[in-house]
């Protein structure tokens, strides 16, 4: 009854705050309602009995991720963003098309069924506890994914500063700007 | 016990508001964090299969998918970096031109 409470709870912040983190105008209130929501999630996995899972969220989601969305948001200015539109100009398209998807996905529920269940019940997870169960998971069977999933990582952070890095052509892009073949969008 | 349908339906209305943002914002800064709320609903159906099917599959996906979205994140927010320097705009519907 009470894990029925705190669901209850958990899906109602969630859903407010993912709705709310949709409409709000300011980006920056947006990314702090999308940390409440990533807190709610937290006390979700913690009550499906996934602790190391919901400390792992609160961690790199809320602690890493959601930063460098708000570092990032120093491009927007502010003060602008309050004032301009929110939305693409035929954003009632973009409603019916979620709507149905919504519709669509409902109904697919009621063919549902679990399969047949593992071996990790709740007591042998802890026998020896979720970290522990979980890491020889992940070090036994799945190690293949494992490496892969270090791989794309590496690639991402040598991406991420390629892409980021400020580039000796920027003294070519100033000559092209000042020369107008370089068209400012937005801006027509 | 909670219904596994209940965390179903969770999700499918954070992955419906998700799609709604991701398709009507005009910032792109924001349409990456709705992708965010996106992946955050499949990692909840992992979650709770993982939990109702007594098995640690589902857990050892959502470390997967959470280490993807850090990927995905720092290359995303990368290319907006990348985008500003060049257009001075972060919103969508002004990024109208192929030629860069």
């Amino acid at each position: 009854m009470l894990s029925k409470f705190i669901f209850l709870y958990c899906a109602l912040m969630i859903v407010t705050t993912g709705i709310l983190a949709v409409r709000f105008r300011n980006p920056v209130h947006s990314v702090l309602a999308v940390l409440v929501l990533f807190f709610h999630m937290a006390g979700l996995y913690l009550l499906l009995n996934a602790e190391f899972l919901a400390a792992i969220q609160i961690i790199v989601y809320a602690g890493a991720i959601l930063v460098l969305y708000l570092f990032v948001l120093f491009l927007v200015n502010i003060k602008e963003e309050i004032k301009t539109e929110r939305f693409v100009a035929n954003h009632n398209i973009s409603k019916v098309i979620v709507f149905l998807v919504f519709m669509m996905l409902i109904p697919l529920l009621q063919t549902f069924h679990l399969g047949e269940p593992g071996k990790w019940t709740m007591d042998a997870i802890r026998q020896v506890t979720h970290t522990k169960a979980l890491g020889m998971e992940i070090f036994t069977t799945y190690i293949l994914p494992f490496e892969i999933i270090a791989l794309i990582l590496l690639v991402a952070v040598i991406g991420g500063i390629l892409l980021a890095r400020q580039e000796k052509q920027e003294g070519i892009m100033a000559q092209k700007e000042s020369s107008g073949s370089l068209t400012k969008g937005g801006q027509k | 016990m909670i219904p596994v349908t209940w965390y179903l339906v969770l999700s499918i209305i954070l992955f419906c508001i998700g799609m709604y943002g991701f398709l009507t914002r005009r910032n792109v800064i924001i349409m990456f964090l709705c992708i965010e709320l996106m992946l955050n609903a499949a990692n909840l159906n992992f979650v709770a299969f993982s939990h109702y099917l007594t098995d640690m599959r589902g857990q050892v996906m959502t470390f997967f998918i959470i280490a993807v979205a850090a990927a995905e994140a720092a290359i995303g927010l990368g290319i907006v970096v990348a985008l500003y320097r060049n257009r001075r705009t972060v919103y969508s519907d002004e990024i109208n031109e192929l030629r860069g």
